[in-house]
C-alpha cells in the first residue's frame, strides 16, 4: 500500500460497464513525510475520501478486490483514509 | 489509472489470433491541464473512444479485466472516456 493526497475528482459518463457506481478520484502520491513522490494517478475510491484527505491506495490487479463486481479494469484503489502518521527517527 | 489523449488509431492485419476485432489507440500520457507528455502506449478500446478524446487508461493486469479483454494478450485499456476534471490545486 502507497499513500497519497486527493486532489481532484473526475467526471466520466462512458466508461466500464462495472465502474457505473463508483467514484473516480485523482490522488498524487507521496511519501511518509508528506512530500510529493512521482506525477499524480486516477484511482477509484471505496471509502469515501474527499479533496485534501490523504489516502492509502493499492495498485495492479489487486486493486479490484475491494469492489464488489467480479471484474473491472481497475489498476489503483483507495482503501483507506488516514488520521495520522507517527514517524520515529529523522 | 493514467490520463491521457487518443491521438491515433493502429493498423496490425497480421497479429496474435485473440486480438481479431479489437480496436488499438495511441494514447498520448497526458498532465493534468491535458498538456500532450512525449510518452504514449498502444491500448485496447473498449469504450468506443475517438481521436481526441481524453480518456482514462488502465495497465498491467487490470487490463484484462473487461468482457472483451478477458483473458486475451492485452496489457492497456482504455475504461472511460473523461468528461471533466476537477482539480484543486
Amino acid at each position: 500500500m502507497f499513500l497519497a493526497k486527493v486532489i481532484g475528482t473526475i467526471w466520466a459518463t462512458r466508461k466500464d460497464e462495472n465502474l457505473r457506481s463508483f467514484k473516480l478520484q485523482f490522488i498524487q502520491p507521496m511519501n511518509a513525510a508528506r512530500e510529493k513522490v512521482g506525477g499524480p494517478i486516477v484511482a477509484v475510491d471505496t471509502v469515501g475520501a474527499g479533496p485534501g484527505e490523504v489516502v492509502m491506495y493499492i495498485t495492479a490487479r489487486e486493486a479490484v478486490i475491494p469492489l464488489p463486481v467480479e471484474m473491472a479494469p481497475v489498476d489503483a484503489s483507495i482503501v483507506g483514509i488516514i488520521d495520522r502518521i507517527d514517524l520515529k527517527g529523522d | 489509472m493514467i490520463l491521457g489523449k487518443v491521438v491515433g488509431t493502429v493498423w496490425a492485419t497480421r497479429k496474435d489470433e485473440e486480438l481479431t476485432g479489437m480496436k488499438l489507440q495511441i494514447v498520448k500520457h497526458v498532465d493534468l491541464d491535458y498538456k500532450l507528455k512525449e510518452t504514449f502506449v498502444v491500448a485496447v478500446d473498449t469504450v468506443q473512444a475517438g481521436v481526441g478524446d481524453i480518456v482514462l487508461i488502465a495497465t498491467g493486469s487490470s487490463a484484462r479485466q473487461t468482457t472483451v479483454t478477458k483473458n486475451k494478450p492485452v496489457d492497456a485499456v482504455i475504461m472511460a472516456v473523461v468528461d471533466k476534471l476537477d482539480v484543486s490545486e
